[in-house]
């Protein structure tokens, strides 16, 4: 279980979030959208403690980890799995010691228990025989099986996708869309995907929260959100600009 | 003009207090042992193996001009045997570790900085933290360890070279005889030069590691940020090398006096 309490973030004078709060309970899978900039991503990085709030709470599984040091830290991310916007693949390391990095100081598992949990993710995403390559030789999409195949691998509570879909072609953005509601199913993580992708979002969420002027906006099930009628919601489910914006 | 002072200086120490907070995990990684045996050899053939040409050419290029400007002053007054004492005791001291530790400086706090600020820039470290793992245990502290392994080697090498070079251009270019410019050498070379330099090159190892993961660690974001850093890693280096063997020099002079 995931509760946000009043969270803030500025960088400068820039604020980015001003006292948003929700709750995410076990094996929910919600999706968070909101305009480019809107601070989705800043938000989901407070979850898993890699930027730390202004003032407010995060509090996962009922334990604040605003207080916590960066070694306290990695005791509660062993229950997250991130996959990131750019895959953030370690480019000097194969694919399979990308995927298997998890497990590099486990001293319980041989090398061979380790080359099969590779291999299993691996097949998971779609990419087996894959091992050897380097990410510089992956397509985009590939990188972000990749990516996946790393954050799931040692099939943590919790998996936090960051933008899994954009710049990719939609016939691959269908392929990690599936991925995801399979990881979501098998593995009865609870998924958090920050998206701008709004087929992307009805497909793979059970609960669609909207960030707009630095708050949380709506928070719905799918149906209901992408049926609302709000103004602010329509505009950015139909992908409507301003007036004014549509000038540049 | 007041402000902009204001400014630098508050810069600069907090900059200093970041460092301080850096260090601080790396002793607290060091001493419970989370150092990874793999990557520290890794780090070793890559900071010190890999430097050893450019260690080579200029311990041996130091050592043969070192030995001509000496012997040209030294033939005035007819002390030309005396030479390669002047030489062997000047690269143990200073020479041999300072010189090695601003070569690596170039080759290596670079590449470190640019290889930690380009995974920054490209989220890799956020990635790191995600997977449960400290950036100090597996970015920071292989490297530092590796290069106080490395520079004392390497600088021990760079005198070894220096010397021999210097030897070869006196007795084969210069034609000082050499049993005798052999003879002064080890009479005047203390174990003790040999101490102080190969502590030296210890702590400039530290120096340009440490540095190198600061930089590359607290880099701005884009390519002009991986840029900054790796050019401020170097000069910065440098600079800290150059002022720290000054205070050392005193330090161990010192001691050595004393004992």
């Amino acid at each position: 279980m995931i509760e946000v309490r009043n969270l803030q973030k500025s960088f400068g004078a820039n604020k980015i979030l001003d006292g948003v709060s929700f709750r995410i309970e076990n094996g929910e899978s919600v999706a968070i959208i909101g305009r480019s900039g809107g601070g989705k991503s800043v938000l989901l990085k407070h979850l898993v403690g890699l930027l730390q709030p202004d003032s407010g709470e995060v509090l996962v599984d009922g334990e604040n980890i605003g207080p916590l040091n960066e070694r306290q830290l990695l005791r509660v991310r062993k229950k997250f799995g991130m996959v990131f916007q750019g895959a953030a693949l370690f480019d000097s390391m194969t694919v399979a010691e990308n995927v298997g990095f998890a497990f590099r100081n486990h001293q319980h598992l041989t090398a061979g228990e380790i080359a099969n949990r590779v291999a299993a993710a691996l097949e998971m995403v779609d990419l087996p025989g894959t091992e050897n390559r380097k990410p510089a030789e992956l397509s985009g999409g590939m990188r972000k099986r990749v990516g996946l195949a790393r954050a799931i691998i040692y099939e943590p509570q919790i998996v936090l996708y960051d933008e899994p879909t954009t710049g990719l072609d939609p016939i691959v953005s269908d392929s990690i869309d599936k991925l995801m509601i399979r990881v979501r199913d098998h593995l009865k993580v609870t998924s958090i995907v920050v998206t701008h992708d709004m087929r992307s979002a009805r497909r793979v969420a059970n609960r669609v929260m909207m960030l707009h002027e630095k708050k949380l906006y709506a928070s719905a099930a799918p149906e209901e959100f992408f049926a609302s009628p709000d103004p602010v919601v329509r505009q950015f489910v139909d992908g409507v600009a301003d007036a004014k914006e549509c000038l540049f | 003009m007041n402000f902009s002072v204001h400014q630098r200086v508050r810069h600069v120490l907090s900059e200093l207090g970041q460092i301080a907070f850096l260090m601080k995990d790396i002793f607290q990684s060091v001493f419970t042992l989370k150092i990874t045996w793999r990557d520290l050899l890794y780090q070793i053939y890559s900071i010190g193996v890999k430097s050893q040409s450019v260690v080579l050419v200029t311990g041996a290029f130091t050592g043969m001009v070192l030995g001509a400007q000496t012997y040209f002053q030294f033939h005035k007054v007819k002390m030309d045997t005396a030479t390669l004492a002047v030489v062997s005791v000047s690269l143990c001291d200073e020479l041999g570790p300072v010189l090695t530790a601003l070569m690596v400086a170039g080759r290596v706090g670079a590449s470190i900085a640019a290889e930690i600020g380009t995974m920054r820039v490209t989220e890799q470290i956020d990635a790191l933290r995600t997977l449960a793992t400290h950036p100090v245990d597996y970015l920071v502290v292989p490297r530092i360890v590796a290069a106080q392994i490395a520079l004392p080697l390497l600088a021990a090498e760079a005198i070894v070279v220096g010397i021999c070079s210097s030897y070869l251009v006196c007795v084969h270019i210069l034609g000082i005889e050499p049993v005798y410019l052999w003879e002064n050498m080890l009479k005047y070379t203390h174990d003790v030069d040999i101490v102080i330099g190969l502590v030296k090159a210890f702590i400039f190892g530290g120096i340009i590691a440490l540095i190198g993961c600061y930089k590359g660690l607290t880099c701005g974001l884009g390519a002009e940020g991986v840029g900054h850093a790796t050019t401020e890693a170097v000069v910065y280096s440098s600079i800290t090398i150059l002022v720290t063997n000054f205070f050392l020099t005193l330090v161990m002079g010192k001691l050595v006096g004393l004992l």
